[in-house]
């Protein structure tokens, strides 16, 4: 295992970071922490980056466990913090040189292994780092993450914050990084993220809710899911949120996922209901459950 | 190693790349000691006074005369009666007025005794206490000169001389004041908030997880700094060299060595507050309320330790300036070697050590 972490707890004062949380990440495994603001994703974070002490349990990274052998992880792995942290004053090449040589090796040394992140910013690399655009930036970040050739990557929330053709490219990125023999432990507030992950952690409130494949969890959704959309999407929610027989109405873009109360039932008694409350132009369909609504059904 | 040159070469972009602090580091020692060398002085020169002479003779003019030609005095105004003094004070157009008595001659003569009333606007007191000492001075020299060929029986005569600063010019004494200032500002204040700013910007967090141990962070944050402090204290002394003519009087050796041995302690100090310290802010309002305020007040840069109160007396001793002060001043000025200021030496190594261990003791190897 790269990653074990049992029965993990921390506390801030009076409020609970984490509570009971384990997993496991298996070698060149690609592993997402799914979860809101506030989950409870960065103390986890922290806690296997030896930044933190956890309160009780026990977690190991690389097999090294993360209190006594806090220096042998701090050789071995690569951490980018969910706020960018990298030296703005500096230049792209100037802060990729230094933290090479804070881990004691250089850019040409490893540089087949950031080759493909770093030729996208190669052309700025005299530019400072403050200067650059946010893609970029997490670009640089990644790249100063691995430069020193890193067991497991630590990446907190890397895509916030940035556009979706970064994004696009940042996780395609991270397929090739697996596949160089990586551990990578992601974490994200994007669901469409997710599915990406081989594995994930849904999280919510300091407790894990499920550890699964995105596939095997977006399949386990317990209910028929209706995706219903209508030319007054708000009036929508409302009446169907009254409806007596509706379980769950979450909107989702354009159409809005309904379940209901009922095992079976006929659609076009809720057809009727909805004519009978003048939303006009509604479209009734079944629909594949998502990693949201899995997640949105377990945080109820 | 490589590692340690590594982050010394990041500390000097930081430093020459942010250039307001960088025209800070280096503007503000020789703006503090132009302004302390030329505004702030306790000297007098050229003050304006007044004369009520009610008199008029030949004595009374001959004093006029001497103090005229002093230059520490410019006859202003000769006024006619008393009633002018309190509105030509309160115009603020002199500082004192000198009013001789009636018949000053013949009483001079006859009655062997006259008086010289000396008046002080003391709205400045150090000032008016200059003034009525210098003008009793004066009169004084006068009265010798006329009582040369007159023997007195007894007669006492104090013989001043004034050793180390015969001129008594006070750069003298604020030059070391000001050395010592900004050694401490810019050695504790530009370290501790270099550190915090790592804290601030988060890439401490990415200096924890890294292989670098915290002597390394905490040296290689220092030795730029040693650097940069040693240039200002090298400017300083050139300046009050050749534009104060302030004489160097001991070994040039052993004053770069002690101040080196200061800038290292202030930086400890820096330290030391940057463990403490979260923001830059914080940092920042530590370094300039807790170390600006003793060092002015406390160490014996401006007011004198030996008439401050007792309780401020022993606080004096914990400010590692005012031992700073004593050694440079003694190597300055009286040109005295080491064996002379061994003692002080060794009380700054000690609150070096002390505030070093502190430092790397509180130093956090994570983020709480």
């Amino acid at each position: 295992m790269s990653i074990s972490v049992k029965h993990i707890s921390k506390s801030f004062k009076n409020t609970t970071a984490i509570n009971d949380v384990s997993f496991e990440v298996k070698e060149g495994e690609l592993f997402g922490l799914i979860g809101p603001d506030g989950a409870g994703k960065t103390t986890i974070f922290r806690i296997l980056t030896t930044l933190l002490f956890a309160d009780k349990g026990t977690a190991t990274v690389a097999g090294y466990d993360v209190i006594t052998n806090y220096k042998d992880i701090r050789n071995n792995v690569g951490y980018m913090p969910g706020r960018f942290s990298l030296y703005q004053d500096l230049t792209v090449e100037e802060n990729l040189t230094f933290f090479a040589t804070i881990f004691d090796t250089t850019i040409e040394e490893n540089y087949d292994l950031i080759k493909d992140i770093y030729i996208q910013i190669e052309p700025f690399k005299n530019r400072r780092a403050g200067a650059l655009s946010g893609g970029m930036k997490q670009k640089l970040a990644l790249c100063c993450a691995l430069i020193h050739k890193p067991k497991v990557l630590f990446l907190d929330e890397p895509t916030t914050g940035v556009d979706p053709v970064s994004r696009k490219e940042f996780w395609e990125m991270l397929k090739r990084l697996q596949q160089k023999g990586i551990t990578i432990l992601v974490s994200t507030p994007y669901m469409d993220e997710a599915i990406l992950c081989d594995r994930i952690a849904l999280i919510q409130n300091g407790q894990l809710l499920q550890i699964d494949t995105p596939q095997q969890i977006a399949k386990q959704y317990p209910k028929k899911i209706y995706a219903i959309s209508a030319d007054n999407i708000y009036q929508l929610i409302i009446h169907l949120k009254a409806y007596k027989h509706s379980y769950s109405v979450y909107p989702f873009g354009e159409f809005v996922h309904y379940t209901d109360k009922r095992a079976d039932f006929d659609l076009k008694e809720l057809v009727l209901f909805l004519e009978d409350r003048n939303i006009k132009n509604s479209r009734i369909q079944q629909t594949e459950a998502t990693i949201e609504d899995t997640f949105m059904e377990l945080a109820k | 190693m490589k590692r340690f040159i590594g982050f010394i070469t990041k500390e000097f972009y930081h430093i020459f790349r942010d250039k307001r602090s960088l025209f800070i580091l280096f503007g503000m020692p020789i703006a503090q000691i132009l302004l302390f060398g030329f505004a702030i002085t306790n000297e007098i020169n050229n003050v304006d006074i007044a004369i009520l002479d009610k008199s008029k003779d030949a004595t009374t003019q001959e004093i006029i005369n001497k103090i005229a030609a002093s230059k520490y005095f410019s006859v202003k105004q000769l006024i006619e009666n008393e009633s002018a003094i309190e509105s030509i004070f309160k115009k603020g157009k002199v500082k004192a007025v000198l009013v001789f008595e009636n018949n000053f001659s013949k009483k001079l003569t006859k009655e062997n005794t006259a008086t010289i009333q000396i008046i002080t606007d003391a709205t400045d007191p150090n000032t008016a206490n200059t003034i009525s000492n210098y003008t009793s001075s004066i009169v004084q020299n006068y009265q010798q000169a006329i009582n040369k060929n007159i023997k007195i029986a007894y007669q006492i005569v104090p013989e001043t001389r004034m050793v180390y600063n015969p001129e008594l010019k006070s750069v003298f004494m604020f030059v070391p004041g000001v050395m010592t200032i900004i050694l401490m500002l810019v050695s504790a204040m530009m370290t501790s908030i270099s550190i915090t700013r790592e804290k601030e910007l988060g890439t401490m967090e990415i200096l924890l997880v890294s292989p670098l141990k915290p002597f390394q962070v905490i040296i290689g944050k220092v030795v730029p700094y040693i650097f940069l402090a040693v240039i200002n204290a090298i400017v300083i002394v050139l300046l009050s060299i050749f534009i104060f003519k302030m004489p160097v009087q001991g070994s040039l050796f052993l004053l770069a060595m002690e101040s080196i041995l200061f800038i290292i302690t202030s930086l400890s100090l820096g330290i030391l507050i940057s463990t403490i310290a979260a923001t830059q802010q914080t940092a920042m309002m530590i370094s300039l309320m807790g170390l600006m305020l003793p060092v002015i007040l406390l160490s014996g840069f401006i007011f004198p330790i030996a008439s401050m109160p007792a309780p401020l007396q022993v606080i004096s001793h914990i400010i590692p300036a005012k031992w700073f002060i004593i050694i440079i001043k003694g190597i300055m000025l009286k040109g005295v070697g080491i064996a002379f200021i061994w003692k002080e030496t060794l009380i700054l190594v000690a609150m070096t050590l002390f505030f070093m261990v502190l430092s790397v003791k509180k130093y956090k190897i994570r983020l709480e």
